[in-house]
């Protein structure tokens, strides 16, 4: 009964075609910019990678798989998942960056 | 703990009660105690594939044998010894035997949540095992990289890599499935009344292993892929040749591997903390503090892999970095050492054959350990790096650690797996052999990496040679006493005496019901109201 009123409630929260169409536009924009840092110069692109592509990823996350609409559960284990990738980035960034 | 008796009239879980019988009962079964016991027969058949390798290695190196194999033979026999004991005994190794059989009764459920994932865990094992062995014999022969795999070598090398890492590949999907399975079983099955702190020690470790399971295994498992795309389609990731870094290899390799050491020895460390306060009558000393060594072991141990590397041209701050935290990890591990020593102090202690062998687990998980610390140390690791130092180091932490550890689970919850009580003199008498020719071995090889002597040289310089016979003979007289633990054991399953339900005094749930346990374990799922190690109560009863 309560997941099929949970689900119900997600239903209701559901964003319209133009929230989808306006994420959609904003990926293609910062796609764009990556490809235009990369032309810049080999750091730039790594810098661009680093910060942008996170940034397109959560928007994919919250919107397009509704992370936005879950539980703080959810949020909480993919912020966690996240923070440990971001540990495993650090770490291998001690080597790769000061070689 | 408040537990109930099956009435004995139920039958036990090796009495077939479905409608198949024999074999196809086992090969079909869902029950999580037959599962565990099909990982004991098929783990403990590589372990001694793994050891007749192993001795052959030795006798290579005695100048008498040396014309046993040639040095090619000799690079497969390393590499196939290491991808057997890795990936075929002790990273399944305890959680697959008694995490299998025990987790459930010790959290007083009926069976693990996902029970036929549970079988199916074992086909990808064993799926994985064929394929290992299909790689000796298929392709360009057996694979001569070593169980790491190392690129760019084992890019361009004739032998079967592709294959053999396939096989690792799906052995990786069995850890993870047993992960998934354990985490979600601890989560959900746990009794009324088994609050996180309730639960016994062991379900502590597998908890936290299961955990490395599932985060760590898939890293290794693409990394793997990739090296198969590699040789397939040259697709230049860790090939320097064509742009790639040879160096993410290690790095995505270690990222699994140093971890996989903590699948290894957690569960191992939780089967001392079962075994130690049932002999020494008393309850374990800082419950918390080792349930809480486990958690971090697992997490500060996942952040360590680098130390494998220092000698491998990674940058000068990344050194330094992990040699840090390698130092950090030490911590947790004193913690336990600390714990179970003080649990053992003032305790009244009743010294059967799985204390001598939780008390060998210590004294060698501390020489391991010790010289684990050491090799954190930048300074030192340099010098030592790619010798028989390591060899000895880690086959102390792994055969000394998880191995005794595992002999020593065997031991104390063999009567209540097959009803059957072995011979204690016989298994006194295997202990000597195997910890003298266990040190002479390894004690041996970790003399000879301080004198200079490289690991996976087919030969060696004569002023190793005495080091090196000294170490052979005691390789013959530890597989001495292995003959003799499990001539005793396999004795004990068809001849011992009828065991009782709870021979040594144990207090955790699965001393409550009958020796073997019936299908379902509990008739009644049982109520806890305390911790698991209340021997106090036990007295005043």
């Amino acid at each position: 009964m309560n997941e099929t009123l949970h689900s119900h409630e997600a239903h209701i929260e559901h964003p319209g075609y133009g929230t989808f169409i306006g994420v959609w536009l904003l990926l293609l924009l910062l796609t764009g910019c990556l490809v235009g840092l990369s032309h810049v110069s080999q750091s730039y692109a790594v810098w661009g990678l680093l910060t942008l592509t996170p940034l397109k990823a959560g928007l994919v996350f919250y919107y397009f798989m509704h992370l936005k609409y879950e539980g703080p559960v959810f949020k909480v284990v993919v912020l966690v998942t996240l923070g440990t990738l971001l540990i495993f980035f650090a770490l291998l960034f001690s080597d790769v960056a000061f070689r | 703990m408040s537990g109930t008796h099956a009435p004995t009239a139920e039958p036990s879980y090796l009495v077939d009660t479905g409608t198949r019988t024999g074999v196809m009962a086992w090969l079909t079964t869902t029950d999580h105690k037959r599962i565990g016991l099909l990982y004991l027969y098929s783990m403990m058949t590589f372990f001694f594939v793994g050891v007749g390798i192993g001795v052959v290695m030795r006798l290579v190196q005695l100048t008498t044998f040396q014309k046993l194999v040639t040095a090619q033979t000799y690079n497969a026999l390393f590499t196939v010894h290491g991808v057997i004991m890795i990936f075929l005994f002790v990273v399944p190794g305890l959680p697959a035997i008694f995490g299998n059989f025990f987790l459930p009764i010790l959290i007083g459920a009926k069976d693990v949540s996902f029970p036929r994932l549970n079988l199916a865990s074992w086909y990808f094992f064993i799926a994985g095992a064929i394929l290992a062995v299909l790689s000796l014999f298929t392709g360009g022969g057996a694979p001569d990289t070593g169980w790491t795999f190392y690129a760019p070598f084992s890019l361009k090398t004739g032998t079967n890599v592709s294959l053999a890492v396939f096989a690792a590949f799906v052995l990786g999907f069995s850890s993870m499935l047993t992960g998934i399975n354990f985490i979600t079983t601890i989560h959900r099955l746990r009794a009324p009344g088994m609050q996180w702190f309730r639960m016994p020690l062991m379900c502590w470790a597998l908890y936290s292993t299961a955990w490395i399971q599932l985060l760590a295994t898939p890293i290794v498992a693409i990394t793997l892929l990739l090296v198969i795309l590699e040789r397939f389609f040259g697709i230049g990731i860790f090939d320097p040749a064509k742009g790639g870094d040879p160096l993410l290899y290690q790095h995505l390799f270690w990222i699994y591997s140093h971890p996989a050491v903590y699948i290894m020895i957690l569960p191992a460390m939780g089967a001392i903390s079962e075994i130690l306060p049932t002999f020494a009558k008393r309850p374990i000393f800082g419950y918390k503090a080792i349930a809480y060594s486990s958690m971090s072991i697992a997490g500060v141990g996942s952040l360590v892999w680098a130390h494998h590397m220092f000698t491998s041209g990674m940058s000068s701050v990344a050194t330094m970095v992990f040699s840090l935290l390698t130092m950090i990890v030490a911590v947790p591990s004193a913690i336990k050492v600390f714990n179970w020593v003080s649990t053992l102090y003032k305790g009244s202690i009743d010294f059967q054959p799985p204390l001598l062998f939780a008390l060998t687990f210590i004294f060698l998980f501390c020489i391991g350990g010790l010289t684990g610390v050491m090799q954190g140390a930048l300074a030192l690791n340099v010098h030592i790096h790619d010798t028989y130092f390591i060899v000895g180091h880690f086959h102390y932490v792994m055969f000394g650690g998880t191995g005794m550890a595992l002999f020593a689970a065997l031991l104390y919850w063999f009567p209540k797996m097959f009803g059957k009580m072995y011979s204690k003199k016989a298994i006194y008498a295997s202990w000597f052999p195997m910890f003298i020719g266990f040190n002479m071995l390894y004690f041996g090889m970790m003399i000879l990496g301080m004198m200079g002597m490289p690991r996976r040289y087919y030969v060696h310089l004569p002023q190793f040679h005495t080091m090196h016979v000294i170490a052979t003979v005691g390789s013959w007289l530890l597989v001495l006493g292995l003959v003799m633990f499990f001539a005793a054991l396999i004795y004990a399953t068809f001849k011992g005496e009828k065991a009782e339900d709870n021979p040594w005094g144990g207090v955790t749930l699965e001393w409550t019901i009958p020796s073997p346990p019936p299908l379902e374990n509990f008739d009644v799922i049982p109520t806890i109201t305390r911790g698991p190690y209340h021997f106090e109560q036990e007295e005043h009863r």
